[in-house]
């Protein structure tokens, strides 16, 4: 296992709220892909069904945290600072995919956005933008 | 709609929907355009494992949710049955959860046109004027089908 792996997979299993979402996440490469596998307890509307926007938002926050995790590898978990998400399609009931982009890393701060998608990465679902406070390395 | 019809509808939605339910919400209060929300800390919860704080993506949860709570509550006596989505939604992480402490989200919806609610929210776990996180959101009413 590569050094990055190893960095990524100490930072899924340390983390309580990972297993709650019941997310994963694998690298190939320095690229790396979240998944987040459906689960009834995601669901914020049981009519459509449509996965919870806190979920959708939460996932990505994750996939954000856990490529910094690889990116930007501290001891500490790094730090939110403020996000923005928008919603472009409604979750529906299946696997949902993430990627984070790290546009920028500050001395102290840096800057991700997130992109989700379901059944086509054309097809986004939601974005995140969000900045973070990076713990000392 | 009477009061009593109206928090049926809301504790209904903070405590059946299965992702609220999940998170342990409890609905605190409702009245005209505002809405308010407890979650208890959950170790399952947990997002900073050296310290104890409750994962962001809760609060996260807990503002949406609260956000169409309030929307809710001002569309309480509109004659077709709408649900909402959520369109965006911006928060600010002003400070760490304190470890163990309930944490309770308030929500304004403070503009409603046909289809769009505009709602401001906080969350906080002691002192509401030391907040956690503040959020600003924008949701669409999609009308004709039922919450």
């Amino acid at each position: 296992m590569s050094e990055a792996a190893e960095r990524l997979e100490i930072f899924l299993g340390r983390v309580p709220y990972v297993r709650f979402l019941g997310m994963r996440a694998e690298l190939a490469g320095d690229e790396m892909t979240a998944t987040l596998p459906f689960a009834p307890h995601l669901v914020g509307n049981t009519v459509m069904p449509a996965l919870h926007g806190g979920v959708l938002g939460a996932f990505m926050e994750m996939t954000a945290l856990a490529q910094l995790s690889v990116t930007s590898p501290a001891p500490r978990v790094h730090k939110t600072i403020d996000i923005a998400i928008e919603y472009l399609r409604p979750g529906k009931a299946q696997f949902t995919y993430a990627r984070a982009d790290v546009r920028k890393v500050g001395r102290q701060v840096a800057n991700v956005h997130v992109e989700a998608w379901q059944e086509a990465r054309s097809k986004p679902v939601a974005f995140l933008r969000g900045h973070f406070l990076l713990s000392g390395g | 709609m009477s009061p009593e019809a109206l928090r049926e509808i809301a504790r209904n939605m903070v405590e059946t929907v299965p992702q609220a339910s999940a998170l342990g919400f409890k609905l605190r209060s409702i009245e005209p355009s505002r809405g308010s929300i407890l979650t208890p800390w959950r170790e399952d919860l947990v997002g900073d494992p050296d310290t104890g704080v409750i994962a962001g993506g809760v609060i996260t949860a807990l503002l949406d949710h609260a956000c169409g709570l309030a929307i809710i509550s001002t569309a309480a006596d509109s004659k077709t049955p709408f649900s909402t989505a959520t369109l965006d939604l911006r928060i600010d992480y002003m400070r760490a959860a304190t470890p163990r402490a309930d944490i309770i989200a308030e929500a304004h919806c403070y503009k409603l046109t046909r289809t769009i609610a505009f709602v401001r929210a906080h969350a906080y776990d002691a002192d509401p004027a030391d907040p956690i996180a503040t959020a600003q959101a924008a949701f669409v009413l999609k009308r004709g089908s039922v919450a």
